[in-house]
């Protein structure tokens, strides 16, 4: 009786809500999405291949061009893979202000995420508040390397700058803002009704499945697997420190904002131990003036803020270049997920599930 | 002759431009608020504290490039944003600013036209005002805007039919269709209807919000999700009549919700007379007050709430408001044959 035809339309790449240039291509059907196809590489830039062309020291500058929101996080994974591949030990007070760097970024990118979020779901306001915070630890990031977005902060073997005069208290006070603030988010957001109505059941994904796909960070907790590098496999001087992995359990959308709400909690209480607790002593290893790693290849994986970010180098201990550079980012891993969490929800959902995944373009195309 | 076409022309003509020019500060205003809501300062640059900045937007938006899809239906692309624009105009004709007024000596209804199914009207021109956003959505043969298209029309049937209802409450209450009556009948009754019909006073604002678009029930505009919703092939002047006409609607909601509810143009507590010093404020500043403060409420909300999803949207409508208003329309009418 009734012709009914399927609507193919293109979200994206120039979309507002696709958080960079991701394309989405949606079959609908009315409003209901029958099938996704994600089309990535609009903002690919051949970073591994770049890296294979330079020296161990500037390839930290080029990570911080991937996930250009969490840049310090990027220094760390790489810093931390070449130092494995070399044997280097780095001095504690380095690992400490390395921590904080990372959590700090960490927070900085949650920020990011739950404005962009929260105004995919039509709060707009919520977005000026994160960003306001955000800007205060750009402010941080600027004070301690003078940069504020690619910072590349950080070396082979250590730290290029210590901590300036009075910064560990600047970093303190602005723990003491975050927790009110992040009050503030919630209860803008929380048990607000329409955000309940729009998060809860949407995108539900089971632990199994999520880790068969390949989840990690946030996105993976949210399905109620306590999996967290920085527990599991700790770095940097995570080991010192007490936290929580706070975990979801319905894995829908709903869970992922709960869990990185809470990591907001968690980074501050890490950053204020790693403060209390930081060693004196030099913030450089004992690193050759030429760095050419021993013939060999590593894995070595941190927590970002996205969730597993993994670097595979393959040194052949002639060149001072990698002979393979190759990353796991964790935002290409997740975006796997959205044709399988989209199918079924209506294109509404759509921007409220690219929002809860996560995802940060220059790190999916690289 | 003066009586029966000058006085009405006049009042038309100033109503036209005062109207027009409330839309285009009410997009300052909105500006202004989500900015101090949101810690910014909002616009600043044009004229002291950006006081000049609907100049500046009406200008920029009239000297904009025209563009019409090289594939929309010209004529009902064109016919759209003036469908949009129009019913919410001519729906203030029948608001009542305040009660007749003597100027030059010379007695004067701030009215334009007291007629006696003046609410009926209301309905009647407000519900037009939508076509012109499902025009638009079918116009511009784009698929975004076709999406926003359904998505008014489903929005419009949910939310018509229980506002409606609530304005026939109002009307059981008051036995009079006629907006001047409706006012008179609160002085009589010494109390505003808000406190006599506070459910459909809900029911209406609710209904007020979805069907002028606004968050959170702004799908068909849904910039996150349908990239400008049915505007998206609009520029120029005629995305600028869409503009209008939602700022222009919520006006008339709000000083509808008004005159049904918070006793138009009439003081608080018209009836006690210690209070008469209030009379010294004229009622239409009094009719203006109130309607600023809903017009206040609608940015705020717009500031604070997510936004519906369509299909969440479509079950409270159908779900909620719907059955309410109906156990609302059967109480009131019982209660008005037994007191």
């Amino acid at each position: 009786m009734f012709d009914t035809n399927e609507l193919v339309i293109n979200m994206g790449p120039q979309h507002p809500s696709t958080h960079g240039v991701l394309r989405v291509v949606l079959r609908l059907d009315g409003e209901r999405v029958i099938e996704a196809k994600v089309v990535i590489g609009y903002l690919h830039r051949g970073i591994e291949k770049l890296c294979e062309h330079r020296d161990w020291g500037q390839i930290v500058l080029i990570t911080d061009r991937m996930d250009y929101v969490a840049a310090a996080s990027n220094n760390l994974g790489y810093c931390e893979t070449v130092e494995k591949l070399m044997s280097l030990e780095v001095p504690p007070r380095a690992q400490y202000i390395r921590t904080i760097l990372a959590e700090l970024q960490r927070i900085a990118s949650h920020c990011l995420w739950l404005g962009t979020h929260a105004m995919d779901i039509g709060a707009m306001t919520v977005f000026l508040y994160a960003f306001r915070e955000r800007e205060l630890i750009l402010d941080l990031f600027e004070e301690y390397c003078g940069a504020r977005l690619t910072y590349n902060a950080m070396r082979i073997g250590g730290l290029p700058l210590d901590i300036p005069p009075r910064w560990d208290a600047k970093v303190r006070a602005f723990c003491d803002i975050l927790d009110t603030k992040v009050d503030e988010y919630e209860e803008l957001l929380t048990h607000n009704r329409i955000w309940l109505e729009r998060t809860r059941g949407v995108g539900v994904i089971g632990a199994a499945e999520a880790i068969a796909i390949g989840l990690s960070g946030p996105a993976l907790r949210g399905s109620a697997v306590p999996r967290d590098i920085r527990k599991d496999e700790p770095y940097a001087a995570y080991a010192d420190f007490a936290f929580d992995v706070p975990i979801g359990d319905a894995g829908d959308t709903y869970d992922r904002y709960l869990v990185r709400i809470e990591e907001f909690r968690q980074s501050t209480r890490i950053i204020r131990q790693a403060l209390d607790g930081l060693p004196e002593g030099p913030i450089l290893g004992k690193v050759p003036r030429l760095i050419k790693p021993p013939a060999g290849e590593t894995y070595h994986a941190i927590e970002s803020p996205k969730g597993e970010l993994g670097y595979f180098i393959v040194s052949d201990g002639k060149s001072n270049v990698p002979y393979r550079f190759r990353v796991r980012p964790p935002s290409f891993c997740n975006l796997q997920a959205l044709p399988r969490l989209v199918k079924g929800h209506l294109v509404a959902d759509v921007v409220a599930l690219i929002g809860s995944i996560d995802i940060v373009l220059g790190e999916v195309d690289r | 002759m003066v009586e029966t076409y000058l006085v009405p022309l006049l009042k038309i003509a100033v109503l036209l431009n005062a109207v027009l020019v409330a839309v285009t500060y009410m997009v300052l205003l909105e500006r202004k608020v989500i900015a101090w809501v949101q810690v910014r300062l909002g616009p600043m640059r044009v004229g002291p504290y950006g006081v000049l900045q609907p100049i500046a937007d009406a200008l920029k938006l009239m000297l904009k490039e025209d563009i019409t899809p090289a594939r929309a239906d010209r004529f009902v692309f064109t016919l759209a944003p003036i469908v949009s624009m129009v019913p919410a105009l001519i729906a203030f004709a029948v608001i009542p600013f305040d009660d007749e007024v003597t100027l030059f000596g010379y007695k004067l209804s701030l009215v334009v036209a007291d007629v006696n199914v003046g609410l009926l009207y209301v309905v009647a021109t407000t519900s037009i005002s939508v076509y012109g956003i499902i025009l638009a959505g079918y116009a511009s043969n784009s698929k975004f805007p076709l999406l926003a298209g359904l998505r008014a029309s489903a929005q419009l049937i949910s939310y018509e039919v229980a506002v409606t209802m609530m304005l026939v409450s109002i009307v059981v209450t008051a036995g009079t269709l006629s907006m001047v009556g409706i006012v008179k009948a609160q002085l009589d009754a010494h109390l505003w209807f808000v406190f006599i019909q506070p459910v459909a006073f809900v029911i209406l604002f609710i209904g007020g919000l979805a069907e002028t678009n606004r968050a959170p029930f702004d799908l068909p505009e849904a910039e996150q999700e349908l990239t400008g919703g049915f505007h998206t092939e609009y520029s120029g002047m005629r995305f600028a009549l869409f503009f209008l006409a939602e700022y222009a609607n919520m006006i008339v909601v709000s000083a509808v919700a008004t005159t049904l509810f918070f006793g138009g143009w009439l003081r608080p507590f018209p009836n006690v007379a210690p209070l008469a010093f209030l009379d010294l404020v004229p009622g239409w500043i009094w009719f203006l007050m109130k309607t600023f403060v809903f017009l206040y409420i609608f940015i705020w909300i717009r500031a604070t709430l997510p936004r519906y999803r369509y299909d969440q949207l479509m079950r409270l409508g159908w779900k909620v408001l719907i059955p309410l208003a109906i156990a609302n329309l059967v109480v009131s009418g019982i209660l008005k044959v037994l007191l």
